[in-house]
């Protein structure tokens, strides 16, 4: 019988960092199953085998992107009913998160988002209000429905692999009947640098860069890492407002944030000050970023940032 | 000339994030002490003035019913919305909502908007992308499946035409257009708009305006199914978090680059 049943949409040819947390998540609550969209490629299909996944549910119907999330939620609760989960994992995605939202109403099922970890009686914990509040959280409900943020849990591959089965869900004739049409999708250009919300390094910039991104993305190389933003350098149009970190952007949590020209309001704090270490730079020594750097510098980051990428590069030769 | 237009944006009260925020009580739930209307609903209710100002305004007959949910203090954030220009303003409270979780929220919710289309029909339903306190982003998309309206969300621009509603959605790698028949629900984004403040002609004109409050009772949901009692999901702990503490801060004197690569090097980042 599955415990735990993870929803994975359209992976591509591999399974993202955070899929491999949230299967590693699903088995330290017992038997695994996936509820999958999308096309399986070989290589993700063994990963799904390689990380304990028993059974792998497919939807009968292959038009599911065509529409916002609503007959994805249909899909993924008739996925529960097959396979009796007690628990559904979904990314803490603006998708994940609101086909969490549907699934919960359609199974009369408690839904908590924003979670970075799950105990093996199902106790969520999240980190609530800027990061001032850990929280503990349980649904009451028979099944709990779990959005969990990237970079919560190390992956770890089972200790045996196995060969899912294959089975095909019945998506609901009037999945759609209700549901928005997504009538046209543009791609956007790949950075080709880590995914922000998954680095373990994110470099950002703000007002301060003053239109120039070029020393912050030298010093993201440097550290292989994400490059972020605030908001006043999106709105400036000097960076997409993809690269955004904060309340209405990204909420990273890497191991180092290097804060570069930015002040600290609260709604750019809201989104990294989790973060394990934070460096900033900033050359007025009020700025209120410097009230939560684990090492600040008072300094004209256009001196700082190259001298420091030109030294991690000499020590990496 | 377009269509009227029957508008619901929804604002909440919420805990200012410019002071310390608090989780209290048995409950677990946030102290409300300080607060003000959501940052990110301002977004909804612009988008709504907008909308009706194409249309002729108020005056045409269009509407921009500003509802709240919340305890006796949360008629300010309706009362905000008023002289921001909404035309009118409805409050549900009971003490019975105490401590609703997102599923109990959007259940009392599409009772409100039910009973708000009794008379005439609902057109669209505007809301923030997320509060600026629980920030779930659940009550939106809850909304949607319980009053069975195509879903729009995290608009990051808005179009209306013809009764057909079409936005923008920005993904991380990709970009939708969505499409969808009124009515219709809309989230949208701080993305979409730059919202207004009060003039003083708001000001004064608000006070003119209706606002009606409403108990469960009013609009037929039981006490059981809302509140802690009607809830999925339950608080067991809060803990604050130590706040952060600032470390070493360090003056460039030509140097900084150097010392910083150091830092990270001792705190094996590189
Ligand atoms: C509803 C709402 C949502 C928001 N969401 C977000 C969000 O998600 N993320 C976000 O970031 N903001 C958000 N904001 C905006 C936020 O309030 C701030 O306005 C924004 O973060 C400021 O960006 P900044 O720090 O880059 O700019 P500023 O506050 O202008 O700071 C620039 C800093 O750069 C420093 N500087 C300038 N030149 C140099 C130099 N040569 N060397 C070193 N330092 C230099 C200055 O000393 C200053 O401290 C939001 C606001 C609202 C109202
Ligand atoms: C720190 C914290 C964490 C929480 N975590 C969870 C959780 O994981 N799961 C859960 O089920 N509940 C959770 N809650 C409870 C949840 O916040 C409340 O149920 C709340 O009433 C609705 O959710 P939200 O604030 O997240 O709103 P969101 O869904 O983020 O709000 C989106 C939009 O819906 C509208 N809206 C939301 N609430 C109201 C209202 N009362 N009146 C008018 N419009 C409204 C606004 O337009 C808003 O912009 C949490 C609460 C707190 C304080």
């Amino acid at each position: 019988m599955t415990q735990a049943l993870v929803f994975i949409d359209n992976p591509g040819p591999a399974l993202k960092k955070s899929s491999l947390e949230l299967l590693t998540i699903a088995r330290s609550l017992g038997d695994t199953a996936v509820a999958f969209n999308g096309e399986l490629h070989d290589d993700v299909a063994a990963a799904l085998g390689a990380y304990g996944a028993t059974t792998v549910y497919r939807p009968s119907a292959a038009d599911l992107d065509d529409y916002l999330v609503a007959p994805k939620a249909a899909y993924l609760a008739a996925a529960v009913a097959a396979s009796g989960a007690g628990t559904v994992l979904l990314e803490n995605s603006a998708d994940g998160k609101e086909i969490a939202a549907r699934l919960g109403i359609k199974l009369n099922a408690g839904v908590i988002t924003d979670v970075v970890g799950v105990d093996a009686d199902g106790t969520a914990h999240k980190s609530v209000l800027a990061g001032s509040y850990n929280t503990t959280a349980k649904a009451t409900s028979a099944v709990a429905v779990l959005s969990v943020k990237p970079n919560s849990v190390d992956p770890e591959a089972a200790p045996a692999p196995v060969t899912p089965e294959t089975v095909t869900v019945e998506v609901p004739a009037d999945a759609a009947a209700n549901a928005a049409r997504i009538t046209a999708r543009s791609a956007k250009p790949a950075s080709g640098r880590p995914d922000l919300g998954e680095a373990r390094v994110v470099v950002s910039g703000g007002r301060g860069v003053d239109g120039n991104f070029g020393p912050i993305e030298e010093l993201a190389d440097a550290l292989g890492g994400a490059v972020g933003a605030s908001r006043a350098a999106t709105d400036a149009g000097w960076i997409s407002h993809d690269y955004q970190v904060g309340q209405t952007g990204k909420t990273v949590s890497p191991q180092l944030y290097v804060s570069v020209g930015i002040s600290g309001a609260i709604q750019q704090k809201a989104g990294m000050q989790t973060s394990k270490v934070i460096v900033a730079i900033n050359k007025d020594a009020e700025s209120p970023i410097f009230e939560i750097a684990d090492f600040g510098i008072i300094g004209d980051l256009f001196k700082v940032v190259p001298q420091a990428t030109e030294e991690i590069k000499k020590r990496k030769g | 000339m377009e269509e009227t237009l029957k508008i619901v944006v929804l604002v909440k009260h919420v805990p200012d994030a410019q002071f310390d925020r608090h989780i209290t009580g048995a409950n677990n739930t946030t102290d409300r002490d300080e607060s003000i209307l959501s940052e990110l609903d301002e977004y909804a209710l612009e988008a709504a003035l907008q909308l009706i100002e194409a249309r002729g305004g108020s005056k045409a007959g269009n509407q921009v019913i500003a509802l709240s949910m919340g305890p006796a203090g949360a008629v300010n954030a309706v009362k905000k919305s008023l002289q921001i220009g909404a035309t009118e303003g409805v409050h549900l409270s009971d003490d019975a909502l105490a401590g609703s979780d997102a599923a109990a929220t959007s259940l009392a919710l599409a009772a409100v908007i039910r009973h708000l289309g009794a008379d005439a029909p609902v057109d669209l339903v505007l809301t923030g992308m997320a509060s600026t306190d629980g920030e779930t982003s659940l009550v939106p998309a809850q909304l949607a499946e319980r009053l069975s309206l195509p879903q729009l969300t995290f608009a990051s621009s808005l179009d209306v035409t013809g009764g057909k509603v079409v936005a923008r959605r920005d993904g991380d790698t990709h970009s939708d257009t969505v499409e969808a028949s009124l009515p219709a629900l809309v989230s949208v984004t701080d993305q979409i708009n730059e919202p207004r403040y009060p003039n003083f002609k708001g000001i004064l004109g608000a006070k003119k305006k209706k606002i009606t409050t409403l108990s469960l009772a009013d609009i037929g949901v039981g006490a059981s199914e809302v509140g802690t009692a009607g809830s999925l999901t339950v608080v067991e702990s809060a803990q604050a978090r130590p706040p952060r503490t600032a470390g070493t801060i360090i003056t460039d004197e030509g140097d900084a680059g150097i010392k910083l690569v150091e830092f990270l090097a001792a705190q094996k980042l590189l």
